[in-house]
């Protein structure tokens, strides 16, 4: 059934993402797109690149919107819940017992052991949206496009929301023939 | 109910959830402005506390501390109040901004949009992952990191193994540990 499995692909990320929302991203991309295949890379490269462009936390515009797309307003809400409801209940319930923990060494340890699997994969996507740019682009405008914007974010630290906004221009322009 | 409370409450959230740029961490030092500087319903030690609590659970963190603020302020409509004004008017800008290109996804200029787009996630998923393997090496040295990076390849990508397993296998040992503790003491 459609909505169990949209509360089950955004309850895991929810549950195991530790370091926030934009951790728990690759997490969201593999249920969504390799384990349910609700979308292809490029749809869901679309929407992360949309959602970055606009504010607010970035689990939830995901959660809400996929959701959306996939069984309507209940897919929404059902999504949202998934994402956001598991976490604050145990930090509702639990917060007397987490004081005790805020500092613990133990936390720290857990969260520094599961940083390099978010960064395999968040490298593993990053090589998927190279992979279908260069299918949708080419490789030398994908070159263009990722060097450039390399350079405005990181070196320029331009916004985000700009660059995103510069791209979607460059490909108005220069990738619609 | 106290209405005024009820819609400071949404006003300081929904002020948080649009002008957040760069996902919910990013936005968390507008959620101290609007909650310990504004309205001063908690002073800065007990938003550090609060904070870093929030740390030590899973998932998004702005969502965990609008609800929990708004719980301890407001109670259940206020926590309810404080996750809506935090998370359904990006979503609703979300729903229609894609609706309106997708619309248009036949002309060949949005096309173009699409394709220049996947490049530029593809940038900001590799600084991410830069980032992640930086703080990672600063808390565990490059042999820690290395060897933890390695097994997250092998299982993940070559085993094709679902990557919450070994999250979830990895924070038991994390938690369970006594050894690396002994050693971490002996550090320090």
């Amino acid at each position: 059934m459609v909505y169990w499995d949209l509360f089950v692909a955004f309850f895991i990320p929810g549950i195991v993402g530790y370091g926030g929302g934009p951790a728990s991203i690759p997490l969201v991309e593999y249920e969504v797109v390799q384990r349910y295949e609700w979308m292809t890379t490029q749809e869901f490269g679309e929407v992360l690149a949309l959602g970055n462009a606009l504010p607010g936390p970035i689990a939830t515009k995901m959660a809400g919107f996929i959701g959306y797309e996939v069984a309507g307003a209940p897919g929404a809400v059902i999504a949202l819940f998934a994402t956001v409801g598991p976490s604050l209940l145990a930090m509702l319930l639990l917060v007397g017992l987490l004081m005790k923990f805020k500092e613990s060494p133990r936390v720290k340890r857990m969260t520094s052991f599961i940083r390099p699997v978010i960064a395999v994969l968040l490298g593993a996507l990053a090589v998927d949206f190279f992979a279908t740019g260069q299918e949708g682009a080419g490789w030398i405008q994908t070159g263009i496009l990722a060097v450039g914007s390399y350079i405005l974010l990181e070196v320029r630290k331009v916004h985000p929301a700009f660059v995103i906004l510069f791209a979607l221009a460059y490909g108005a322009i220069f990738l619609s023939w | 109910m106290d209405v005024k409370l009820q819609s400071q409450i949404f006003l300081a959230f929904f002020r948080v959830g649009m002008l957040g740029y760069g996902g919910g961490p990013a936005a968390i030092p507008l959620v101290q402005k609007e909650v310990v500087e504004l309205y001063e319903w908690m002073d800065d030690e007990e938003f550090g506390d609060l904070l870093a609590l929030s740390n030590t659970l899973p998932g998004p963190v702005l969502t965990k501390l609008s609800g929990y603020i708004g719980y301890r302020v407001g109670g259940f409509f206020g926590m309810l109040g404080a996750l809506f004004a935090s998370v359904i008017p990006t979503v609703v800008l979300m729903i229609i901004l894609i609706g309106f290109l997708t619309s248009f996804s036949d002309s060949p200029i949005v096309q173009g949009m699409t394709h220049a787009i996947a490049p530029v996630v593809g940038v900001m998923m590799l600084v991410l992952t830069y980032n992640f393997l930086k703080t990672s090496r600063n808390q565990m040295g490059w042999t820690g990191m290395l060897a933890l990076t390695g097994l997250a390849i092998l299982i993940t990508e070559i085993a094709d193994v679902h990557p919450a397993i070994l999250i979830g296998i990895l924070l038991i040992i994390g938690f369970s540990s006594i050894r690396h503790r002994k050693q971490e003491a002996g550090q320090t």
